[in-house]
């Protein structure tokens, strides 16, 4: 079966030389919520911006249901998009900015009459439908814009860190208020930020990009407990994995820097130089541990605790519970749990299997 | 005992009709983080203004160190501040950025001082290696990341050794990976230089993280300050609840009836709340997604949604009329659909007066 999106050797050169996609290859199915993850400059939003019709890609192609749209204005794509910065129409009320897009395609007056109705129910926004948008909170535009992308029920929804301008306790209502119409509507979307948390909760798969290609795709799960390279496992997680280099000896040691020596999966190759990567919950305090280390800094973050240690092999973090504390100076020695650690070689960055 | 390094009492400040902040009153400690949290809007920025001498309080009294300095200048009280948008001198290199303040007269103590060439060199390369920029001092500032142009500002912040620093959501406008890295670095910075800082932000992991103490600001008033793990377990009003904690807070509406309290969503679904509950017909229920248990509870409820956070999960179960979120440990064995029965530890949930 073709996938309902299939974007295939996407690339995109820039006038000045600047290539910011180098062949994006991807599928998406009907219904999928795809997140594109990755730091500024790598290539995620151009990406966004060629589907959508808003860049002409160098080459490759784009399908959508079949059709190939590559070369297709953006309105005749029906696709919705919420930008970063969302533009309202400053003169228009909310229930004109809402009905936009279904005047503009000549619906009738009682069909937008219904139409922004439901989405003005569905997105809380029915005190405000009379207000101008100046006049409104950030969050509150911000569910202004959604309204008018969801209005005309589009074939493909596009997303370019909608939630960049929130505040925190607004950011979470509207990630879990985007999940919620995206699955009730089941409207294949995607969506782009640097930010692997709202990637990680609302993705069905993350695509994560660098330097204008794919690194690694994959459920949340997968990309974050078997990350291919050390870039996507130092990328993916908050903190990302932690990592201590050295070189592989016989009978599964790793010598490490500082003296440290610690354990390795019994089959590693020896004499090369691999780099061993584990998630902050899976290092534990332990008396008899392989890395000493003292505590820097105790983070506390509620449903939990980032504890930062210093430790002759880099700093190392460690997940801990919300009811332990630990002393800015205090000696920790260190284990790691044997099962969850994943090697890479230091030369390429790829995963050792 | 010593003088704290700030103290504000019952400040006063407004834009026309708007009241930008109202009787604001907050000490930050000889050696201490204060974080200011808020959502936008509450006032942030006018009273880190306030502090710096760029506004005048209409009422109250900015104290530092003991000193009544509500009417000094700005270069008089000796503070740094620290701006969300980078802040640079465009077509300076670093070095140049770096050195400006050391440049400009110092007033510190009411003696004009400035610092010789020598000693600027020294503090520039000081301040450089402390925030790992020696590599960039020849590039001009137009030339660095979003990240680099943050951590130049910092340390022309640094570099002049201030009395109190102020930062002004500095990390906001970062990468995710950034931010939390800088964070880190940021905390760690500090209490070696052993200067205060206030600090104020609308990001909820920065003030748990960050903060020696933290100051929830809403429209202009402080709700609550106190240590951050004291917030987090203790919010003084389910506004306070709100801003705290990822993912937030449930907050489920209370009705008492027959001398027992139940859901106020749904129909006869009873919940255990803690003695010395408030006098009151209608209540707030508040619990942490981390302290729902999946099972135990008198009433069914089903999955909605099942979001993976990495070493967590977060579940969404439609609950007596209400969206409950729990935090469990990494669980590949729920999915969307399946029955719970959620818990609510009453040794673990919070409850305010409802209107």
């Amino acid at each position: 079966m073709s996938a309902f999106l299939e974007l295939c050797g996407l690339c995109k050169v820039f006038p000045d030389g600047t290539e910011a996609v180098r062949g994006i290859d991807l599928g998406c199915q009907q219904g999928e919520f795809v997140v594109l993850l990755g730091p500024s400059g790598c290539g995620k939003t151009t990406t966004l911006r060629m589907i959508a019709g808003l860049e002409a890609p160098t080459a490759g192609t784009i399908r959508l249901s079949d059709g190939d749209i590559t070369h297709q204005p953006p309105q005749a794509r029906d696709i919705g998009f919420v930008f970063q910065f969302y533009a309202l129409y400053p003169h228009l009320s909310v229930f004109d900015n809402i009905a936009f897009p279904l005047q503009s395609i000549g619906c009738g007056v009682d069909e937008v009459r219904r139409r922004v109705g439901e989405m003005v129910e569905r997105l809380g926004l029915r005190d405000l439908v009379r207000h101008r948008p100046a006049t409104l909170s950030g969050g509150d535009q911000q569910r202004v814009a959604l309204a008018r992308a969801l209005v005309r029920r589009p074939r493909l929804w596009l997303m370019d860190e909608p939630l960049g301008t929130l505040d925190g306790d607004r950011r979470m209502q509207m990630l879990e208020l985007i999940r919620a119409q995206q699955l009730d509507l089941a409207i294949t979307t995607i969506y782009v930020t640097h930010d692997q948390e709202e990637a990680m909760r609302l993705a069905d798969r993350v695509v994560v990009m660098d330097e204008g290609r794919m690194r690694q795709t994959g459920t949340p799960a997968g990309i974050y407990d078997e990350p291919e390279s050390l870039f996507v496992a130092h990328f993916v997680g908050s903190p990302g994995m932690n990592f201590v280099s050295g070189e592989s000896l016989t009978g599964g040691v790793l010598q490490a820097s500082g003296g440290v020596r610690l354990p390795l999966p019994e089959h590693t190759p020896a004499s090369q130089a691999v780099t061993l990567g584990i998630r902050p919950e899976h290092v534990r305090p332990d008396p008899q541990g392989p890395l000493p280390g003292t505590v820097v800094l105790d983070e506390l973050l509620g449903t939990h605790r980032n504890v930062h240690l210093d430790t002759p092999a880099g700093r190392v973090v460690m997940r801990r519970s919300p009811t332990e504390t630990y002393a800015i100076g205090a000696p920790i020695c260190l284990a790691f749990d044997g099962g969850h650690v994943c090697l890479f070689r230091t030369d390429t960055g790829q995963r050792l299997r | 005992m010593n003088a704290p390094a700030l103290r504000l009492s019952g400040l006063h400040h407004r834009y026309g009709d708007t009241m930008a902040l109202e009787d604001v009153s907050l000490e930050v400690g000889a050696d201490e983080l204060l974080v200011v949290l808020g959502p936008s809007g509450a006032g942030k920025t006018t009273l880190l203004r306030t502090v710096a001498g760029l506004e005048t309080p209409h009422s109250g009294r900015v104290e530092l160190f003991g000193e009544d300095v509500t009417a000094w200048s700005p270069a008089r009280r000796d503070v740094a501040f620290v701006f969300q948008n980078f802040s640079l001198y465009p077509g300076w290199t670093v070095r140049r950025n770096l050195a400006f303040p050391l440049l400009a007269p110092s007033r510190r103590a009411g003696s004009v001082t400035r610092a010789n060439d020598g000693e600027v060199a020294e503090r520039v390369e000081w301040a450089a290696q402390l925030l790992h920029i020696e590599g960039l001092l020849e590039r001009p500032a137009e030339r660095l990341s979003g990240g680099e142009m943050q951590r130049v500002a910092i340390g022309r912040a640094i570099v002049r050794r201030p009395r109190l620093f102020l930062m002004d959501e500095p990390l906001t406008n970062l990468d995710a990976k950034l931010r939390q890295q800088l964070r880190v670095e940021l905390v760690v910075l500090r209490r070696e230089l052993g200067i205060p800082m206030l600090y104020v932000t609308h990001d909820q992991s920065e003030a748990l993280s960050m903060g020696d103490r933290v100051a929830v600001l809403c429209r202009g008033r402080v709700l609550q300050t106190g240590p951050a793990q004291q917030i987090y377990d203790r919010p003084a009003t389910p506004q306070v609840a709100r801003l705290l904690g990822q993912p937030a807070i449930n907050l489920i509406p209370l009705r008492r009836m027959d001398g027992g309290w139940f859901v106020d969503s749904a129909h006869r679904v009873a919940v255990e709340v803690p003695s010395g509950a408030p006098e009151s017909e209608r209540l707030w229920l508040g619990i942490r997604p981390e302290a729902v248990g999946v099972e135990g509870g008198a009433h069914q409820g089903t999955i909605r949604l099942v979001e993976d956070t990495g070493p967590a999960t977060v579940l969404v179960v439609d609950w007596a009329g209400q969206q409950l979120r729990l935090l469990v440990d990494k669980a590949p064995c729920w999915t969307a659909g399946d029955r719970v029965s959620p818990y609510l530890d009453e040794r673990r949930v919070c409850v305010w007066p409802r209107s």
